[in-house]
């Protein structure tokens, strides 16, 4: 690789990236460095680990972490990797533990990393201190129970970063409905595809009528209705800075906390009426509105979403390998009722069999494949170009289709590729 | 083997067997009407997440479809606006290692292993199943109640599927 390289003005202008965006190992190396090793990445839901002990594995970008929370509470996020020669401390999804032991030669870490229990330690010499060889550990931080993790020990407060995404993010909090978020389980599938092909996708409604006929196909009339937000012009995208990004499709579905005296749609009458055994009316409508989801995708550099009900994780694998989490959420001590339908509405669109994600995926594949020819031409990203207006935050808007949250992505990108190396 | 009881409406595990195979034909023939013949109207086809458990309702799964689900599966299945079904994948699939789990009067419990090879874009994907049937005899013939399909690896990462198992 030469010094100069990436020529990041060469791979991205305002109004389209080129092909090796998608296909160069050598920039995927250098993105796990300059982004994946640099930003805030997010890492897992507070719900994941509840108790002390508790631990989950999660990674940030190509490297193994365990998130666990130790006995004051506080969490921890440690790559999982022996200090002594290297072996993977934990190979359990999640779950609960005291400590953390490897398998190799029995080194013993405690929740929050330290190592502390040496076998046979009279081997090492008297200048052998524990206190070196701790499990290397990650700047924590959580924003409305979304946990973030840095190998940047330096990098910007968490709420900088999230910056205008903030707001966005307490919106999409409402969908507990009164209860906090919790995750309800997850479906994970890989795409044969660059990571910012997905990145891309989250807000991107120009595919979705194309993508996602079959799905509209399997709706009733007044869900078909809302679904339809191609056709509609009250949607919207902006920029948000940093490189997130918001498509809103429903606005009327932003804040779930309001509108609460619209009729309940056909589809939730069932839920309301058992639901109006335990609950007052109030309560109910809130429920019912919160269990159909936000109106919203919110996009979140370089790896989550925020999408109308569930969270979108991508996790970059190889150059033309990404690994997907789809989250599901729910009410945490919520009617259970509440809870099924929140899952049997996630079941419907995602996942590896849902009516929704095959045909997203295999458009992924196709953009993979359809960029091993033609390495000269670009990809667009122009649509809406010259048709925005300023948000209010100042920042880019433009009509939902408009690619407006692919440009914010890019433009964080490059800014972080060209960030100069801190002098050590 | 336990003694099983035998009445005229009783499944032997040999029509048992007989009747997943005929399944199985139909599934890699994408003869998805004939498939939803043999349902009942109850009953669930399930394909769950997590490898233990059987509370399904209150699990988040692959699947979880009652008749109107699968019927709209169906539809999108073979319905033509779905890019990652038209065409899907084709699948050769083979049933065996047939254990009769529970038997009565008119319903039996059959549990089998299912291997599937999936082929697309000249690329071939394994899946190891571990399937359970349970089939109901009527007037009318025998029929799916409930079908769990528990793949080997529900609970890693996948990829996405446009047939059925
Ligand atoms: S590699 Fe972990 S104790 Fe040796
Ligand atoms: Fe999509």
């Amino acid at each position: 690789m030469s010094l100069d390289y990436p020529k990041t003005d060469e791979l991205v202008a305002p109004d389209r990236v080129a092909t090796p965006m998608y296909e160069d190992p050598a920039l995927f190396d250098l993105e796990m460095d300059k982004i994946f090793g640099k930003a805030w990445v997010w890492v897992g839901h507070v719900s994941e680990v509840p108790d002390k002990g508790s631990f989950k594995l999660s990674h940030v970008g190509t490297q193994p972490v365990i998130i666990s929370r130790d006995r004051k509470n506080e969490l921890h996020v440690l790559v999982n990797r022996c200090r002594h020669r290297a072996a993977s401390v934990c190979e359990i999804q999640k779950g609960k533990t005291s400590s953390f032991q490897c398998p190799y030669h029995g080194w013993g870490y405690a929740l929050n990393g330290e190592l502390r229990g040496v076998p046979y330690t009279e081997g090492y010499n008297t200048d052998f201190d524990k206190k070196d060889y701790g499990l290397k550990k990650l700047k924590v931080e959580t924003f409305e129970g979304m946990i973030f993790a840095s190998f940047n020990m330096d990098v910007e407060p968490l709420e900088d970063f999230l910056g205008n995404a903030k707001p966005w993010i307490r919106l999409f909090m409402k969908q507990g409905g009164g209860f906090p978020i919790k995750t309800l389980g997850e479906h994970q599938f890989k795409v044969p595809m660059n990571w910012k092909i997905q990145l891309e996708n989250t807000t991107d409604a120009y595919h979705f009528p194309v993508v996602h006929k079959s799905f509209m196909q399997s709706l009733d009339g007044e869900a078909t209705e809302q679904f339809s937000f191609l056709d509609d012009d009250d949607g919207w995208v902006e920029d948000l800075g940093n490189g997130h990004s918001v498509m809103v499709m429903m606005p009327e579905l932003n804040d779930l906390d309001e509108n609460l005296d619209a009729p309940i749609p056909e589809r939730f009458q069932d839920l309301a009426a058992t639901l109006r055994k335990d609950y007052d009316e109030d309560q109910v409508k809130r429920i019912v509105r919160a269990v159909g989801g936000c109106g919203f995708n919110l996009n979140l550099f370089p790896n989550a979403g925020c999408s109308l009900s569930f969270f979108r994780i991508l996790r970059p694998v190889a150059v033309n390998e990404t690994e997907i989490r789809h989250i599901a959420l729910g009410m945490e001590g919520g009617p259970q009722a509440a809870n099924q339908m929140r899952m049997r509405l996630h079941e419907h669109f995602q996942g590896p069999m849902g009516f929704g994600s095959p045909d997203d995926a295999e458009v992924w594949e196709r953009v993979q494949r359809g960029s091993a020819g033609g390495p000269d031409l670009p990809v667009m990203v122009n649509r809406g170009l010259g048709l925005e207006t300023p948000s209010e935050n100042g920042l880019p808007k433009g009509d939902v289709s408009a690619e407006t949250g692919m440009r914010a992505a890019y433009a964080q990108w490059k800014k972080m590729m060209d960030a100069p190396e801190a002098v050590q | 083997m336990k003694d099983f009881p035998v009445t005229d409406l009783a499944i032997s595990l040999q029509e048992a067997v007989e009747f997943v195979w005929a399944e199985a034909d139909m599934l890699d023939a994408c003869d998805y009407d004939a498939w939803l013949a043999l349902w009942g109207d109850g009953g669930h086809y399930v394909i769950p997440i997590e490898k233990t458990g059987d509370d399904f309702a209150n699990m988040l799964n692959i699947a979880y479809d009652d008749a109107a689900m699968r019927k709209m599966r169906v539809e999108r299945l073979q319905g033509g606006f779905s890019i990652s079904a038209a065409p899907p994948a084709q699948t050769v699939r083979t049933l065996s290692r047939f254990v009769a789990e529970a038997v009565d009067d008119t319903t039996i419990t059959l549990r089998c292993a299912e291997h599937v090879v999936e082929d697309k874009f000249g690329r071939q994907r394994i899946f190891a199943v571990n399937l359970t049937y349970t089939l109901v005899r009527s007037e009318t013939g025998i029929a799916i109640r409930d079908k769990v399909a528990r793949l080997l690896n529900s609970n890693g990462v996948l990829t996405s599927i446009s047939y059925l198992f």
